[in-house]
């Protein structure tokens, strides 16, 4: 059995365009929501022994104290998590001290991160970022260094990075929206995640153009054909690796602790994307080059 | 051949058996070092004011530094505590590492109560300040500080301090003993101050200015401030635990609680038993005996990266554990692309051998351009990276390294085993 990826690439090509324009105007609608790894600030985690007092009342409480610019947010059953921005032990000590007063509790986690800190980390990952798009568009010009016909090497890697910044602009949308809804923050580990879903998801293309050029210079075939059939062959390829993948993530998001959740989710989207993507994106992207000129 | 790939097989079975036994802490007990986010402890930055010493003794002043503040900390009684200098750009920092720490607002108050004692002189025009400022001073518009300049005398060069009772007036008073440098110093400055006050200053605030009398050679001084005995008692206390030789301000902190440590422990390895297990349910029904020996390769990869963990060692995070659990999603990929490969191959009409050293040769390029951009970004993440990042990268990287091993290597020693056997011939196992 030989499904048709290449006849129907409008189709994948409609739907990779709403959902990056989507992300697009997610992006410019609300932004993203940096957590404190990188404007500074302190985050305090709080777990009440018994039960949890309402947020209004935790929040007077601590406007009481005079404290300004926070935020109080439910977490699990008993917990709560509240951001605010970098304040001192004393401060720190003084909060958890009212806060005892109503309801006995334990403090979890407890972060600060000064504003020097914050914009060091915002340089280093400025650097990372940069270091990481770089040495990937190196090696995909590398790898295709040799393919020429009936599209040149300079495509292949052009077709790899669309899908590549596909992969990872798709989540960085989605999490703009979380952001914007559910007052999820971007902080190291998601910038982390996505990082490596940019070296991941490019293996899955590197494999179909790999198994291209080999069926290339194997087979006397128009080229649609060919990736088409190159395609197929590597399906069961894409989809048990990213299957085996995504069964580690789903486990670590469902059983993995609120610390890892938005950071596996952010690992989820971008391999479902790069599998998604590597088949019914970057490959297809190639037979329009060729049908055009 | 065959007998060859025995004795490999062979060799890896005695390695996986040591490796586990150690493991599991059967053979040389050793525990696994974990990160302070799943044991529990607190995590301080700390950053150095270097403005009043000179460029060439900024190494030796942090090292200084270091050496009270871990002399504060071990007071405290922690169990392993680490401080560490670290130079971030042109600002060093130092770095404190409390692990299990039950009140942590107790030990930063005492690593904060580390007082910074300074000694400063006159400014060169201080009689004419003095003189026509007098109205200003009195009616406190023109602060005292503003008479007095720094010195290089700070609590770097102090040898201890003690409660003396002044014996004129019996108030209590702090003594100093500077150690022979520190001495050499305050010779000095006593010598060109003669007949001025020398202000003596704890924690940014002045405490006395007595008025110099004559050259002190001995290098000792005492501190009047109309203390209390306790006060100063605690004052000389707190100067003989150590006294920062340059201030020192918390600049971010990060605590985790040992309840959401281990909390944090035992979800990260319940998901990485849950992956692991479906990984392995998925490739025995997808791929049949060539899944099940995957999965024994998985399941000698994991005892092996954890083993490696375990001597180098490694400090496990939370990212580093999920760093490592992806590392087991990923790492079987190379089978997979084996596997494929050896289908195609089958339909060929191909000799079992065949089918297998083929396999292998031709996936083999795909298993090393598509473990190479994971393994790039990992480095370049390591690199860089911050702690978090950092024990990310690194549990990836070396599970990527160890999964192409386990993969290629002991697989591929696996399927030779069943070479000419009767498993060779059923379809039905290797479809």
């Amino acid at each position: 059995m030989e499904i048709n990826f290449i006849k129907h690439r409008k189709i994948f090509f409609f739907i990779s365009g709403v959902m990056v324009l989507g992300s697009i105007v997610a992006l410019l609608l609300f932004g993203l929501r940096w957590g404190i790894d990188f404007v500074g600030g302190s985050i305090i985690e709080i777990e009440y022994d018994n039960n949890r007092p309402a947020v209004q009342e935790i929040k007077s409480t601590l406007e009481n104290i005079g404290l300004e610019d926070f935020s109080v947010q439910e977490m699990g059953q008993k917990g709560i998590l509240l951001r605010t921005k970098e304040i001192s032990e004393d401060t720190h000590q003084k909060i958890l001290n009212v806060l005892k007063k109503s309801a006995p509790l334990k403090e979890t986690r407890f972060e600060f991160i000064g504003p020097v800190v914050g914009k060091e980390i915002r340089d280093k990952t400025k650097i990372v970022i940069l270091l990481a798009i770089t040495s990937i568009l190196l090696y995909v010009t590398f790898a295709f260094r040799k393919v020429s016909y009936p599209v040149s090497s300079w495509q292949y890697g052009l077709a790899t990075i669309i899908a590549l910044f596909h992969d990872v602009l798709i989540p960085v949308g989605i999490f703009a929206v979380l952001g914007k809804f559910y007052a999820v923050e971007i902080s190291v580990p998601i910038i982390t995640a996505l990082l490596t879903v940019f070296g991941y998801s490019v293996n899955d293309t590197v494999v179909v153009f790999d198994r291209i050029r080999e069926n290339l210079l194997k087979r006397n075939l128009p080229f649609d054909e060919i990736v088409n059939k190159s395609l197929n062959e590597t399906l069961s390829r894409s989809i048990s690796t990213s299957l085996t993948t995504l069964f580690v993530l789903f486990a670590i998001f469902f059983f993995g602790g609120y610390t890892l959740r938005y950071f596996s989710l952010a690992l989820i989207l971008g391999i479902s994307l790069g599998t998604y993507s590597s088949i019914c994106l970057a490959s297809p992207i190639l037979v329009s080059w060729t049908k055009r000129s | 051949m065959k007998s060859k790939t025995y004795l490999t097989l062979f060799f890896v079975l005695g390695l996986v058996v040591i490796a586990g036994l150690f493991d599991l802490s059967m053979i040389a007990k050793r525990p696994f070092r974990l990160g302070l986010d799943l044991q529990g402890g607190t995590h301080l930055v700390y950053q150095a004011d270097l403005s009043q010493v000179e460029k060439k003794e900024w190494a030796s002043t942090m090292e200084g530094l270091r050496d009270v503040i871990e002399r504060r900390v071990n007071l405290f009684g922690v169990t392993e505590p680490i401080v560490q200098t670290e130079k971030a750009k042109d600002s060093w920092r130092l770095i404190v590492e409390l692990p299990g720490v039950k009140d942590v607002s107790e030990a930063i108050k005492m690593i904060g109560q580390t007082p910074y004692l300074e000694f400063r002189e006159p400014k060169p025009n201080y009689d004419e300040l003095v003189k026509n400022n007098q109205d200003k001073i009195e009616s406190g518009e023109m602060k005292i500080d503003e008479l007095f300049q720094p010195t290089s005398l700070t609590g770097k060069y102090l040898k201890k301090a003690q409660v003396t009772l002044d014996p004129n007036t019996y108030e209590p008073r702090v003594s100093l003993q500077f150690n022979s440098q520190g001495a050499k110093i305050f010779e000095d400055l006593t010598a060109r101050n003669v007949g001025k006050p020398l202000a003596i200053y704890i924690d940014n605030v002045l405490i006395s200015a007595p008025v110099v009398r004559e050259k002190i050679s001995q290098g000792k001084a005492q501190i009047t401030g109309r203390f209390t005995p306790d006060e100063a008692k605690k004052l000389a206390q707190n100067l003989s635990a150590g006294a920062l030789p340059v201030p020192i301000k918390l600049i971010s902190q990060e605590t985790v609680g040992p309840t959401l440590g281990a909390l944090s422990l035992q979800e990260s390895l319940r998901a990485g038993a849950i992956g692991f297990l479906a990984v392995i349910i998925f490739m025995i029904i997808f791929y049949r005996l060539p899944g099940l020996l995957a999965s024994i390769s998985l399941i000698i990869y994991v005892v092996l990266a954890l083993a490696l963990f375990k001597a180098i060692p490694v400090t496990l995070t939370l990212a580093g554990i999920a760093g490592f659990i992806l590392s087991i999603g990923m790492a079987i990929d190379a089978n997979v692309l084996i596997f494929s490969r050896m289908r195609e191959e089958r339909r060929e009409q191909k000799s079992f051998e065949r089918i297998i050293e083929d396999g292998f040769a031709r996936a083999w390029p795909s298993i090393r351009d598509s473990n190479m951009t994971t393994l790039i970004v990992a480095l370049i993440l390591f690199g860089l990276g911050t702690s978090f990042v950092k024990g990310f990268a690194l549990t990836l990287a070396l599970g990527i390294l160890i999964s192409i091993f386990s993969a290629v290597f002991i697989t591929k020693n696996l399927l030779r085993c069943f070479i000419n056997t009767w498993f060779e011939k059923r379809q039905i196992l290797w479809k």
